[in-house]
């Protein structure tokens, strides 16, 4: 259906700024999960990206025919075990205190429906943006009095994407004014700073390149609403942190930590870049 | 030893006589091919699924060998002629010796 044109790509590589114009993904299929969950995957851009995206798209139309099959049934997409596996652990008794997930919030199916959306959150208790990871230590800590999960672990990420599937489908929809503001704004600073030997920022991809190839790759706008995501090149779930990571090392730069105040900033201003789009989590990409 | 293996089929409740059906397994595996290092430099053994059988009441359907290349969590997905109701049972033999099996009921009529 789709194929790599060579003369858009030549071009594209002369006239960067010109990119957006000749982005390449597909306008075509529509995403639908189950044959029930209709996604959203192409969106009006949010006001804070007026004049710097036409439009948001999801990840899911920058993939193959073949990787966007594996996400529209539950049964293929391999995440899904991965959710079973969360299940397990959210209905196990851990810790000190005798208690399970499901001692407080029951059905994650009800008690999760809309938490993935509004994640990256101001927390007013701790006077911090929380992520969805975060939050979920708070409560193995201090509710359930068991020592905190690793922040990549995949015990955490498994359990993200148990919460992720009660969201499926709901527009992201973080907040960026108030109290978060000022960790929004230095997200937005580290988006466009470029980083190590190859002086990249996550911009110079994602938004002046989305739609071009960068060698085999095919550049996405480099949305969140799919994460964690079931990457088949290494065959398993990933965070959020864990692409920032790579793709900051890719810059040949020391990067932050998974988990770092900065990668918090920066999932929050990235997660804003998506407000409109479905949550898809979890997701399937190459 | 192979840790959180759970067997999963997809096969269709009802179907007409003699209806070709799609049939859909997927097995949680880490299928480690015994090449690849740990990170003081010893081998890590072999440990994958080297056999996936499906039967139809007792008719075999399917027979598959399994080999050390094959990704982790395999899935196969396969078409099958239903003559009469009856039972398919889906077998995975496991390098340590674990067996696995899952069993799915097609009602013709």
């Amino acid at each position: 259906m789709r194929r790599l044109n060579v003369a858009a790509l030549a071009t594209g590589l002369a006239v960067c700024a010109a990119a957006p114009a000749l982005a390449d993904f597909d306008e075509v299929d529509e995403l639908v999960i189950n044959g029930e969950i209709e996604m959203t995957t192409r969106a009006e851009a949010p006001e804070h990206l007026n004049g710097v995206l036409p439009e948001i798209i999801s990840g899911w139309r920058f993939r193959t025919d073949e990787t966007q099959q594996l996400q529209m049934d539950d049964f293929d997409n391999p995440a899904m075990l991965a959710v079973d596996q969360a299940t397990e652990v959210w209905n196990t008794a851990l810790g000190s205190e005798g208690q399970s997930c499901a001692s407080c919030h029951d059905d994650p199916a009800v008690s999760m429906e809309g938490v993935r959306a509004v994640y990256p959150k101001w927390d007013e208790e701790r006077e911090q943006v929380q992520t969805l990871e975060m939050q979920i230590n708070e409560c193995v800590t201090e509710r359930l009095g068991a020592e905190a999960w690793e922040y990549d672990g995949d015990r955490m990420i498994d359990m993200t994407a148990l919460i992720s599937t009660a969201s499926r489908g709901m527009p992201v929809d973080v907040a960026i004014d108030g109290p978060a503001q000022s960790t929004w704004e230095q997200g937005r600073e580290i988006y466009y700073t470029r980083y190590g030997q190859l002086e990249l920022a996550c911009a110079n991809c994602h938004e002046d390149n989305w739609g071009n190839y960068i060698r085999a790759d095919h550049l996405s706008q480099g949305q969140t609403n799919g994460f964690p995501v079931y990457r088949l090149r290494n065959a398993r779930l990933n965070s959020t942190h864990q692409r920032f990571y790579g793709c900051i090392r890719d810059t040949r730069a020391e990067t932050f930590p998974v988990g770092s105040p900065e990668f918090v900033a920066l999932e929050l201003y990235v997660a804003s870049r998506g407000n409109g789009l479905s949550v898809e989590a979890p997701s399937v990409r190459n | 030893m192979a840790e959180n293996v759970t067997p999963r089929v997809r096969v269709p409740s009802t179907a007409e006589a003699g209806e070709t059906v799609t049939i859909k397994t997927l097995i949680s595996h880490q299928m480690e091919s015994g090449q690849r290092r740990d990170s003081s430099g010893n081998v890590i053994p072999r440990s994958i699924i080297n056999r996936f059988v499906a039967t139809f009441n007792g008719e075999t359907v399917i027979d598959v060998t399994l080999e050390p290349a094959i990704s982790t969590n395999p899935y196969f997905e396969f078409q099958a002629k239903v003559p009469e109701s009856g039972d398919f049972v889906f077998t995975w033999y496991d390098d340590d010796g674990s067996v696995y099996e899952e069993t799915a009921s097609v009602s013709v009529g």
